[in-house]
């Protein structure tokens, strides 16, 4: 139900793009309006949650250690899994934003008559993520060149080399292929497995639906309903220079891309998506296990009523004299 | 162990990973006896001073709350979101990727879907979205957003009492989710209403008012420690005195009280006494600061500094130089990750620096406070001890990482160095299951009741189940740790899962194995047990 709730929403979000850009040509909303909203709304939101994340204490530095500590000379400390100092932070951090080291981890539970229970490596749902979220970054830094004039280099050989398979005119990318296939296998896992159906909501086949259709009407737009690139740099452009324009011979498809485009930056600071910047205030990641060598201090660390050794010695001093252990008062 | 447990066979076929039909929103727990515990005692809770003491019980329909408990609970949330940037983060991120759902042991033993880290977390996280997120005043149930009701409450009773704040679910989290940190929070939630567990109110209250766990008064423990060293005397040959609350010692040592409470952890206490002993150790025991382990973590960080607070204050009155802590897994997730936050700067310490062979523990420079194991793997690395590890021969040994030295410190090497040199006959358990990987005993947070036992059988299927596997394979016959808790609790479930493995801690090995000056030649080890070769002498 959930997933068809949310694949109700996303159709109805083309069909107010087809309906708004197409049948009422309302361009303008569409093509600098709602973009203008979305990419404030994105930035703003962004900000703001990652700010109020960061008005919050950390009173304990409480890392998950995935390793040996710091201790003798002669044991080998895991200064990635296990970090005492920030360069080690560093490192376990890169591991995790770049490689999902956590994620590689992971293991799949079967269990058996007996009961008997085994552990396989599972690395499906790293490859998974891993391609969807390496593609995504591509895409998303290929269409770098419609916001950039001239192109720069970088930019430009990111595109030659993603469609460096020179398959079909125009030439198909490979992060297309890949985050067509990830976005497939992240969907169908969730409702296959039935643990993961079990606990997923409407807002995890959201973005799910949202990603295909911004990726298929991409698809679309290159290779079955053309519409004029020309005309659309100048509309985007136009937005990036703060001279928006509306070029007339752009198709509605490439409004419904867009359209789609805006609601996922505009949703991003409002759901889970926003885990690409909180897994950088991740405090069982981002802290070293150097509790014992440096102190960490509590701002909120307040005083609380304690029962005294005075109060305690009071109470048992007859008792410790008579088994012969020490007292402060005889 | 209580009658009405199934049989283990019977119990394996109840095991079931499939989820029902119906929504978890809509499903809520039936309490059956075996699955939960018992409410926390007015006179415990009333020692620290604790929200709404009564008599209630968990199958009451009314747990007798204050009127305004959804506001109570409601601002409850609100102060903690602010103080634990934890709880914000994780409420806030997850994606529902899954990776932690097979990671729980009470998961992998129950099949109850919201034993998944990510379902446990949602309990409060569907509460926390209506009120506290955007998308949840708008979407509502489409975000997944739930009101607090009653039965939701005391689904958070349920769920959170059947954590054992183990953190493997985070060390599988990409984003470090630790659902130790929800369930602590949860916890302190609940007892703001006063909805708590007595097997945690009552060592909470003993150790506040007593000065450990147990209620153990001082002249007793002091007896206890003499009836060990009769013990000790009877083995060994060599009359021992235990200093106790001696001003000017060198060190502090303080050990869970589980060690001079019960067996299998008498026999580590032994230990401990026997290597101070032979070392000449300036130390002291306190009757005052009695207890190394902390149940105040498993309520509210109020009651783990109230009490974590005695161990700094005893170390203060005594004068000593620096702290030695005894093996216990949750007491040294405090000392690592609480004590010198909550309770320092220890400025009155010095660094800990081993009296025998010089070595400064750098890595304890601020906390002033050394593990036993860094400690006893220093001596035997600088031969300082004489060890004879044949007398350990008649056993066949495994190792189990406690869940907090693993992930919430990451002491791995040194008990497995101090095995080595104790024992000829070490074998590890598969890779999946121990290190950082290791799985709880299954009793672990406070959770280690009689009233509890079928979910600490189910639970802690997963880290008996690597036993078996050693045990079948190579016939090991037990299993060391460094908790009390584990020695506490393994040995039922050794006994329900694996009946030919017993447990015991490193020290007690390390006593077997140590050659003592001046002692009489070893007939048998710490248990009484016949030394290989001396059988039917």
């Amino acid at each position: 139900m959930h997933a068809l709730y949310s694949l109700i929403i996303v159709i109805a979000l083309v069909i107010l793009a087809l309906l708004g850009a197409g049948a009422a040509g309302w361009h303008t909303l569409f093509g600098v309006i709602i973009p203008y909203i979305a990419f404030i709304v994105f930035v703003i939101g962004f900000l703001y949650r990652v700010v109020d994340w960061g008005k919050s204490a950390v009173p304990f530095r409480i890392p998950t250690t995935g390793g040996q500590h710091q201790s003798h000379t002669w044991i080998k400390q895991n200064k990635l899994d296990n970090p005492s100092t920030t360069a080690g932070v560093v490192g376990r951090m890169i591991l995790e934003v770049f490689l999902f080291r956590s994620l590689f981890r992971n293991s799949r539970m079967q269990i058996s008559s007996g009961p008997k229970l085994s552990y396989g490596s599972w690395k499906w749902l790293w490859l998974g993520a891993i391609a969807f979220h390496y593609s995504f970054f591509i895409i998303f830094f290929r269409h770098m060149r419609f916001f950039t004039e001239p192109v720069p280099f970088l930019f430009e050989w990111l595109d030659k080399l993603d469609g460096i398979l020179q398959i079909g005119v125009p030439t198909l990318y490979i992060s297309e292929i890949v985050i067509l296939a990830s976005l497939v296998y992240l969907f169908f896992r969730r409702v296959v497995v039935p643990q993961l159906r079990y606990i997923s909501l409407a807002s995890d086949y959201f973005p799910l639906f949202l990603l295909f259709g911004i990726v298929i009407s991409g698809v679309f737009m290159r290779f079955f309903i053309r519409t004029d690139i020309i005309d659309i740099k100048e509309l985007t452009m136009g937005l990036v220079t703060l001279h928006p324009q509306v070029p007339s011979g752009i198709g509605v498809i490439f409004y419904i891309h867009l359209f789609l485009v805006c609601i996922l930056f505009a949703y991003i600071p409002w759901s889970k998506l926003m885990h690409m910047g909180g897994i950088f205030l991740s405090p069982t990641r981002n802290l070293a296990n150097n509790n014992r060598m440096q102190r960490h201090v509590n701002p909120w660390n307040y005083p609380v009523k304690l029962h005294t050794y005075e109060e305690w010695e009071d109470e048992y001093r007859d008792k410790l004299k008579e088994a012969g252990i020490p007292v402060e008062k005889e | 162990m209580p009658k009405r447990l199934p049989k283990p066979e019977q119990l394996g076929e109840t095991i079931d990973h499939t989820p029902p039909r119906k929504s978890w929103m809509q499903t809520f727990p039936e309490f059956r006896p075996g699955m939960y515990s018992y409410p926390g005692q007015p006179k415990n809770v009333n020692a620290i001073d604790g929200a709404n003491p009564r008599q209630w019980a968990v199958r009451d329909d009314d747990w007798q709350l204050p009127e305004n408990w959804q506001e109570i609970i409601y601002e409850g949330l609100k102060d903690r979101l602010k103080k634990y940037r934890t709880l914000k983060v994780f409420l806030d991120i997850c994606v529902r990727c899954g990776a932690c759902a097979d990671k729980c042991h009470y998961f992998i033993g129950s099949g109850d879907p919201k034993n998944m880290p990510v379902l446990r977390a949602e309990l409060l996280r569907s509460v926390y979205r209506k009120d506290f997120t955007t998308a949840g005043k708008i979407l509502r149930s489409l975000s997944g957003s739930r009101t607090l009701t009653y039965d939701v409450l005391k689904e958070w009773f349920y769920y959170f009492y059947q954590c054992s704040e183990c953190r493997r679910c985070s060390l599988y989290c990409p984003y470090g989710i630790d659902t130790a940190e929800i369930t602590m929070m949860g916890r302190e939630l609940l007892n703001d209403l006063g909805i708590n567990t007595d097997w945690i109110m009552a060592p909470v209250a003993n150790c506040y008012n007593v000065g450990n766990h147990i209620g153990i008064p001082p002249h007793t423990f002091k007896e206890i420690v003499d009836f060990m060293c009769d013990d000790i005397e009877e083995v060994t040959g060599i009359k021992i005195e235990a200093p106790i609350n001696k001003k000017g010692a060198e060190i502090l040592v303080v050990a869970p009280s589980g060690d001079y409470f019960a067996d299998p952890g008498t026999y580590t206490f032994m230990g401990y006494l026997m290597l101070f002993h032979e070392l000449g150790l300036d130390y002291t025991w306190s009757t005052y600061a009695a207890e190394g382990g902390n149940f105040g973590l498993f309520l509210s960080q109020e009651a783990m500094k109230k009490l974590n607070a005695k161990i700094y204050a005893e170390a203060k009155r005594l004068g000593v130089k620096w702290i030695l802590g005894c093996e216990c897994g949750h007491m040294w997730r405090v000392i690592n990750q609480y004590m010198d936050t909550m309770n320092g700067p220890a400025d009155f310490l010095e660094v800990p620096r081993n009296p025998l062979t010089g070595t400064v523990f750098n890595n304890a420079k601020s906390t002033k406070m050394t593990h036993i194991t860094e400690f006893t793997s220093d001596l035997i690395r600088n031969n300082v001890i004489n060890l004879d590890p044949s007398r350990n021969d008649h056993i066949n040994m495994t190792y189990h990482d406690s869940c907090n030295p693993a992930r919430a410190m990451g002491i791995l090497e040194e008990p497995r160095y101090i095995l080595k040199n104790v024992c000829n006959n070490f074998y590890e358990m598969p890779e999946q299951t121990i290190r950082e990987r290791t799985f709880c005993c299954g009793s672990g947070s406070g959770l280690n009741n009689d009233e509890f036992m079928e979910m600490r059988m189910r639970g802690g299927l997963p880290r008996a189940n690597a036993v078996k596997y050693v045990h079948d394979t190579y016939g090991v016959n037990m299993l060391s740790c460094i908790c009390a808790i584990d020695r506490a609790a393994l040995p039922t479930l050794m006994e329900y899962w694996v009946p030919e493995v017993d447990v015991c801690g490193i020290h007690e090995l390390v006593a077997n194995a140590l050659v003592m000056r001046g002692e009489k030649e070893r007939e048998t080890d710490l248990r009484g047990e016949p030394l290989p070769g001396k059988e039917g002498e």
